[in-house]
């Protein structure tokens, strides 16, 4: 019997419980992750929705920026909803914080708009047979994708889930909905 | 609203999932650009846009309303965190206004003079979600029956003690867990007692907890004491005049954001609350004349 991967969520801030509650239904083992320590024999990692400022500010001064990053280049699979998607990007359009890097692209903060112009809608993705109920919450979308990295949903014709290799960053919410699809493809597709 | 291409705007779900997004975090209270700039480099995860803090508010008296919207657009336009600001209780045009400015969330604010008596914001026409304060369970499902989308408990503002705050998520907390042990006919007596619906009740004795975001506010004015509610259950907290009302608001914004993630780690509280200097100096609740005692507006 295989002991099945166990899977970190980023607990700095955010919405951590629902990715938790998103992979237990799944039954896959998880951990949350405040320390560098924290992440070490993990198999995967899912850094959640949130505040990308905060969650990196903390990172920062808990000393877990430089492990994330290795961790990541090293090819943790890592899931990225909204703020992770910030996080994990290779550069945003505007303002200085702290960023892992680790994927090719350049996202837009707050690119659809404020709270009032946050929204709901049913998304083709690429690999799910059925569509998925996106939601978007202030939420960033891919302005530049680099050659290594797959576009796997648009909203109109802006990128609003990618993937390169093990990392997968999505704009929208798969944690706010009682469908884990997007978390059972990516732990597929990452080897897990 | 629904629009031609399928994108659905200011549902209950897109209203609640930004409080969700806030958990953990704290949101400080502003009341110009310069602090809104001080909270985010904090770590803040949104701000409270007002014209003055609570301790002020109290400390001049007059009837307090909501910011001028020069001060609000200025608060805006300084941060890329959510915004928030405060309408007073039932005063639907200043939440209407604040919703023209595109704030992320409007706070109907036992803080603020209530402009009604009798009726609290429809908060359910709303494209922008609401919060509201609550004392008691009864208080907090009546506000989500109105269209809230998150609650907080509704502490002493401005006086920096924790103990009414303490007070209002302990109620909350107990009502919940005796709901659970209750039968169907006692669960629908409790919610004849509340004026809410029994399948409201219904929903919060199967979760265990608020169908929404609990965030502590009000009186906290240190790293321990939002360490202190988090450790009580709330979802992450509020702080008013705590941190512009101490010696070094930059040192204490970033210190109370460090003590809300690692809460239930003494050690780093410790670490991050040494060399703070002084916190605002607060006032014993028992001295407050019953006037201005504000968690008890709203009902």
């Amino acid at each position: 019997m295989t002991v099945p991967p166990t899977i970190g969520v980023l607990a700095l801030q955010g919405d951590v419980r629902e990715h938790l509650v998103a992979l237990e239904r799944l039954g896959v083992p998880t951990r949350s992750v405040r320390l560098a320590e924290d992440l070490t024999g993990l198999d995967g990692l899912v850094i959640p929705g949130g505040e990308s400022t905060t969650i990196g500010r903390l990172a920062e001064r808990f000393g877990l920026l430089h492990p994330l990053r290795s961790a990541l280049a090293d090819g943790l699979p890592t899931l990225a909803t909204c703020a992770g998607m910030i996080l994990v990007a290779g550069a945003i359009v505007e303002g200085d914080q702290p960023l892992l890097g680790a994927l090719d692209v350049v996202v837009r903060r707050n690119a659809f708009g404020r709270q009032n112009e946050s929204f709901e809608m049913d998304l083709d993705v690429k690999g799910l047979d059925r569509p998925f109920h996106g939601v978007f919450i202030r939420a960033p979308w891919v302005e530049k994708v680099g050659s290594d990295v797959e576009v796997l949903a648009r909203v109109g014709d802006r990128p609003v889930m990618v993937g390169s290799g093990r990392i997968v960053a999505t704009s929208f919410h798969p944690e706010l909905t009682d469908d884990s699809r997007i978390h059972r493809l990516w732990m597929e597709d990452a080897g897990g | 609203m629904d629009q031609s291409n399928g994108m659905k705007t200011g549902t209950e779900l897109v209203k609640r999932g930004l409080a969700d997004m806030l958990k953990g975090g704290v949101i400080m209270d502003v009341v110009d650009a310069d602090q809104a700039r001080i909270a985010e480099e904090a770590g803040a995860v949104a701000v409270m846009a007002l014209e003055r803090v609570p301790a002020d508010i109290r400390k001049d008296g007059g009837v307090a309303r909501m910011a001028n919207p020069a001060k609000v657009t200025e608060i805006m336009g300084a941060v890329t965190i959510p915004v928030m600001a405060k309408c007073r209780i039932g005063h639907f045009l200043e939440a209407r206004v604040l919703e023209d400015l595109g704030v992320d969330y409007i706070d109907e604010s036992e803080v603020l003079t209530p402009a009604d008596e009798e009726f609290h914001v429809d908060k359910w026409p709303f494209t922008t979600p609401f919060v509201c304060g609550a004392r008691d369970l009864g208080e907090g499902l009546r506000r989500l029956s109105e269209g809230a989308a998150m609650i907080r408990t509704k502490g002493e503002a401005g006086t920096g003690n924790v103990v009414e705050a303490v007070r209002h998520i302990r109620a909350i907390t107990s009502q919940m867990e005796a709901l659970a042990d209750m039968t169907d006919e006692e669960q629908a007596d409790q919610a004849a007692m509340m004026r809410v619906s029994p399948e409201l009740v219904k929903e919060v004795a199967s979760l265990g907890r608020l169908p929404v975001v609990n965030f502590a506010a009000g009186g906290i004015a240190t790293p321990s004491d939002a360490a202190l509610m988090m450790a009580l259950g709330c979802d992450g907290v509020f702080v008013g005049s705590g941190i512009f009302k101490s010696s070094q608001p930059t040192a204490y914004a970033a210190a109370i954001v460090e003590a809300t993630t690692y809460w239930d780690n003494p050690g780093v509280i410790a670490k991050v609350s040494r060399g703070l200097g002084e916190p605002m100096r607060g006032k014993e609740i028992g001295t407050l004349e019953p006037a201005e005692r504000l968690a008890a507006r709203g009902w």
